[in-house]
Order: structure tokens, then sequence, then C-alpha cells
């Protein structure tokens, strides 16, 4: 019989050498005439693991890892005798770090062949569409408002409002817009899931056509992510043979369609209208709103435009019902976030809770502190815009609230540590540097007060008037945040303003003896 | 391996544009397939893409220019991508890009004179658990280190 193994495709391990180790297993098997069959899958999400390597047994999958090309051969002589092995770490679901999670989003990534329809039904998928097409409109309407759902993009704005102004605007022709201009560094939670279940991109995707009304939706994805836009694609092709898109979805009386469109490198296209003008061909340039896209988007037409993690928490939604996930989370934080756990982190990868963990658990225990292994000291939650947290703050519970009561966000949901030989001041520098680099120049605090930030900083650097150029800073920031056209004007404060409050240390000379020497 | 680019060719671009232009919003893709298969955007191609999308030349000149992606002349043989992102700053990139710098001889954004090696800034692979990281001509490389860096930026010269 021959041995069914598994080994991700996924970049974050094809990074680490995860298309090697499956050719060594292919050509090592093939020269001992031991008989396997290797799927490719999306990842589980514990990059410290990759390439991990699975194999299926009847008390269910076992994992090995990390494994290099050159454990390969006495890993299959374990496997083919069923004898210890080094790198063994047992059954996959029982790993800790995995078992800890709730995975409502990520529950198939990583088990499910991401090529295949068959295997992504045989693991419910398309029961969400399924309950859907049965409940129409109104009542999926209800539902996706009932569970809770904010954006996942950052900003966290009700998903099924959002949904219904586009459901009840009256238009010829409707759009659904898939934000996958994942840009933020510490993220990845969304190349993982077009990667490894990107069907269930395109189910949400099309629950969401069939409930306002648009035939047509369109998944823009970002240059950096070749592996997502391939993986994309096939699956888009692979639902239009199944009939899960096209004319009469799901043998509904529905139509809908996706086409991937690919970014060019521009980070401010990860912000709605901005992305919305690149979509349309143009330079992009965000637009002032309102209008808002549900009313005046795409081609000026009613558009949802989420993210991708969004869509791809609906499915779920509808197949368990509103209730099932809104039962997780706090506050106003329904249900679960998939967390990527990235930087100088010793366990780092992507864990998805519910909405309540405090920033310390996920640092400390779950991401096992530094790679170096040196202290934190600070971590940046929500990407390039999102502040710096210092160890003081690690008791802050991970809810959108929780974080903007601290001058913070959670943004979407990256989390990326330093150890204690950062320099906060060349951080600050940093945002206001990737703010210059990346405005679109519509705005003025943006565009001059980004460049004119990084001189200031510079200047504060080289201990140039050290308290004037302070204030001069936060006056700037203050600028920035109140009259900036977008969040990326507006949020490059966050980064700098965080550094200077809770890292003053490093931006003010310690007080030195020179006074005295007079 | 590096992708093998065609010499620009007006009768092929030509091509190119008509294949695409009736999709709606069409530029991005045009300018997309145009770099693919000539490595490069030619200036040539601007007023055709104009004309063909029914836009003005300083219309299309902007989308080309807006965009990060876009090359206005053809790259080095090989193209080496560092991540200068936070993940990757934190995980020690800002000295490995220095040392890349160093190695080849030019900064972020150039291409070595002997035309072999471009060294680019890219701001996130996503493979910040696995920080820091680095892309030489599409293939993907994780948990970057003195070592590694010197075999691809050998591999690069070669």
């Amino acid at each position: 019989m021959s041995m069914r193994l598994f080994v991700a495709r996924d970049a974050g391990a094809l990074a680490v050498g995860a298309d090697e180790v499956a050719l060594a297993l292919e050509q090592n098997a093939a020269k001992r005439g031991i008989q396997i069959e290797i799927i490719r899958t999306g990842s589980r999400g514990m990059y410290w693991l990759e390439p991990l390597v699975e194999v299926a047994t009847p008390q269910g999958r076992i994992a090995f890892g990390p494994v290099a090309e050159a454990d390969v051969p006495s890993l299959l002589d374990a496997l083919a005798n069923n004898t210890p092995h080094l790198l063994r770490l047992g059954a996959t679901e029982e790993i800790p770090w995995l078992k800890r999670q709730t995975r409502l989003t990520f529950a198939r990534c990583g088990v499910i062949d991401p090529r295949s329809l068959d295997d992504y039904r045989a693991h419910g998928g398309y029961k969400g569409l399924e309950r859907a097409l049965s409940l129409g409109p109104d009542a999926i309407l209800n539902e996706v408002t009932a569970s809770g759902l904010r954006g996942r993009g950052g900003a966290g704005f009700p998903t099924g409002i959002k949904w219904k102004t586009v459901a009840h605007a009256k238009a010829d022709r409707k759009f659904i817009v898939c934000n996958a201009d994942e840009g933020d560094s510490g993220t990845f939670a969304d190349r993982m899931i077009m990667e490894g279940d990107p069907f269930l991109v395109i189910e949400g995707m099309t629950i969401a056509g069939l409930t306002v009304g648009a035939t047509k939706g369109y998944i823009y994805i970002r240059s950096e992510y070749p592996h997502a836009v391939e993986a994309m694609k096939a699956a888009i092709e692979a639902a239009r043979r199944g009939g899960y898109l096209g004319d009469k979805i799901g043998g509904s009386t529905y139509s809908f369609d996706l086409e991937v469109r690919v970014g060019a490198g521009a980070y401010v296209c990860g912000e709605e209208t901005s992305l919305l003008e690149s979509l349309e061909g143009r330079r992009g340039i965000v637009r002032a709103k309102p209008p808002l896209p549900a009313h005046h988007g795409l081609f000026g037409k009613p558009t949802v435009i989420n993210n991708v993690l969004s869509f791809a928490a609906v499915p779920f939604i509808l197949a368990e019902g509103a209730k099932a996930y809104a039962d997780f989370g706090m506050g106003r934080s329904r249900g679960t976030m998939p967390i990527q756990l990235a930087g100088n982190i010793r366990h780092g990868g992507l864990f998805e809770t519910a909405f309540g963990v405090t920033l310390g658990e996920l640092v400390d225990d779950i991401g096992g502190g530094t790679f170096t292994g040196r202290p934190v000291r600070a971590v940046q939650v929500g990407g390039p815009l999102g502040a710096y947290f210092p160890r003081a703050l690690f008791d802050t519970p991970f809810d959108y609230e929780a974080f903007a009561a601290r001058d913070g966000l959670i943004g979407h949901g990256g989390i990326v540590v330093f150890d204690d030989s950062v320099d906060m001041r060349r951080q600050a520098r940093f945002a206001m540097e990737f703010c210059a680099i990346e405005s679109c120049g519509k705005c003025t605090p943006c565009r001059i007060g980004s460049t004119r930030g990084v001189e200031t900083i510079e200047k504060i650097i080289n201990g140039e008037r050290v308290h004037e150029n302070l204030a001069l800073v936060e006056d700037l920031c203050n600028t920035m945040k109140f009259g900036s056209l977008c969040a990326l004007g507006g949020f490059t404060p966050y980064p700098v303003l965080s550094a200077l409050k809770h890292f003053r240390e490093d931006f003010v000379p310690a007080p030195t003896t020179l006074q005295a020497a007079e | 391996m590096t992708a093998v680019c065609e010499p620009w060719n007006e009768t092929r671009g030509a091509e190119i544009i008509a294949e695409h232009a009736d999709q709606e919003g069409a530029t991005l893709v045009i300018l997309h397939a145009l770099q693919e298969a000539f490595g490069y955007i030619p200036e040539a191609a601007i007023p055709m893409v104009a004309q063909a999308l029914n836009l003005s030349r300083a219309e299309v000149h902007g989308v080309f220019t807006f965009y990060h992606d876009f090359r206005h002349k053809p790259a080095g043989r090989h193209v080496l991508k560092l991540c200068r992102a936070e993940a990757c700053q934190a995980a020690g990139g800002d000295a490995l890009a220095a040392h890349a710098e160093a190695k080849l001889g030019v900064s972020l954004g150039n291409t070595t004179p002997d035309d072999r090696v471009t060294l680019e800034p890219i701001y996130c692979l996503g493979l910040c658990a696995t920080a820091p990281s680095a892309m030489l001509d599409g293939r993907l490389i994780g948990r970057l280190d003195q070592k590694r860096l010197d075999a691809l930026v050998a591999e690069a010269q070669r």
C-alpha cells in the first residue's frame, strides 16, 4: 500500500526548502522501492517547524519537522519500519501550539490539497454557500450582521452593514472586490489562506455576490505574492469547471464570476479607494470619502470591498450559524482573529484564536520570546502603521477597542517582535521614510509631512536641539493624524508617537554630569 | 534561472496590447504583460497603450511611473530582492542589506556595471515568521543569514 505524505507548497515553506524535501522524498523512496504519494498542502502555520512532513496513519496524521533534505533517508527508514525518529512531533492535531487555537477560518489550511475542489468539498467546503442559497439575501444579511464580523483588513467596520448598504443600492451593475494587497510587514494570513484554502475565499465572495446582487468580483493580489496569484487562478478555474462560478452557480438562478488582478508594488493600494483606482487602471491615488465605495465604488458602481480574511470568515458563519461565530470573542470584537507572529520570534506563524488573548500571552507564551534568545523589548502590532508596545503594556487584550484605548491598533493582526538591540529612533524614522516612499501624493500632510518627519527625526538622532525637535515631531504627527486623507498619512503617527512615548530613553540622551563639571 | 526576454518589437508590442485592451481598466494588465515579454516597459509603448485605451499619453505615463514594479530599462540578468520591512529589520535585515551592497558594490535599487545583478529592496514578501527573507529571480529564501546571502550573491554573479 502506498504511503500518503503531506508537504506544504506554501511560500513560507518553500522559502525554507519544502520543494527540495519533497523531491528528496520522491527520489529516495523510488530508489528503495517504497510506494509513496506526496500531497502538497498549504501550511499549518507553524513556520519554525517547516518544512513539516506529515504522514497519514489510521490514527490520523503524524508530523515530523523541521525536515532538511539530509534528514530524508533516515525519515523514510523510520516511516517504513515504524521506528522512532528524532524529528517526530507526534500527532499533528495534538501539537500544543496547534491544539490551543480555535481554527474557524483556517480549519482546512495545511490539511487539504488547495488545488482540489473535491478535497475542499470533502472537508465541509461549500456548505456555507448551500445554506446561503436556501436562505436568500435578506436572511444572509441577518446572519452576517448577527455574527458581529468586522472588517479584518484593519478598520474593523461591521461587514453586515457594509453588505446591507450595497444590497439596498440601486444600480445596473454591482461589484465584489477582495482586497488581497496584504502589504503590512508582519502579516501573511491572506497569503496563507489564498495558497492553502483558495476555494474558501471564492466561496465567501460568491456568498457576498448573491447577497448584494453582484455578478462580478475581482481579487486584487499584490505582485509580491506570485504563489498566491497562481493558487487563486487555479482555484477559480476549478470552481468554474465544477459549476461554482459562472452561470447558475451550484444549480441556482444566481450568476457570479471572478477575476484575479495583480498589483504593481504600491503599498497605498491596500487602502480601499486607492485599490479601486488601481483596478480601474489608474494611479493608486486615494479618493476622498464620501461617497463610500458601497455607493460609488468600482467603475462608479456600488461595491463591496472587503479583506481576504473577512470573506474567508463568511462560509463558516453561514454553514454553522451566526451564533457559533459570535460565541467567540470579547466586547464588540466577535469571533476569531488569525494572528500572525513574526519578526524576531522563536515560534512564529499563524495563530487563530478568539479575541481577548493578551499581547503578553501571544508574544512570550505562544511565540516563545525571541529567536535570538535576547529579551523582548518592543512589539509592533498592526503593520507599518501600528504602534510599538513595550512590555509594560503586555496585558492589553487582543481586541479592537482595547488597543485603540492604548493608542494602538490591531490592524490586520500582525505582531512583529524586536529584541533589546532595537534602536527605536531608527524605527520611528523608518515609519516616516516608508510613508514618504509609499505616499500617493494626494494630500499634503502625508506627502510633505512624511519627508519633514524623516528630516526632523534625523536631527534628533544627530543630537541637534533634541527637545525642540521632539516637540516639532509631535506637532507634525498631530497634523498628519488629523489632516491626512487616508490611513497611510493618518496612522504613520502611531509608530512614531508610540516610540517617543514608550521608549523616550532612546531619543533623549540620559542626563550626564556635564553641567556639574562647569 | 532567469527569465529570457524578447527585444522590443513594435508589432509584438501591439499584439500584446490588443490581447488585453478589451478588459475593463486594462492599463495595469497591459503594462504587466509588456514587462513580462520585454523585461521593461519601453518608452515607445506608452503612446501605443494610450491609443488602444483611448487615454492620453500623460495618463498612461502617470500610471507607469506611479507603481514601483514597472521598469524603465531592463534589469540585470539576475534580480536579487531583499526585504527591508519591519519584520526583517527585527531579524537583522539591515546588516544583511549593507553586506549585500558591499559585496556587489552597488546600493539598493541599482544594477552592477557588468549588468549581471540588480539589487532591489522589497517591502514584505509575507515570509515574516522566517525572517529575514529574500527573492532571487522569483525563488524565495527565508531565514537569510550572511552565509546564505553570500551563496545567493555568488549564484547571481555567475
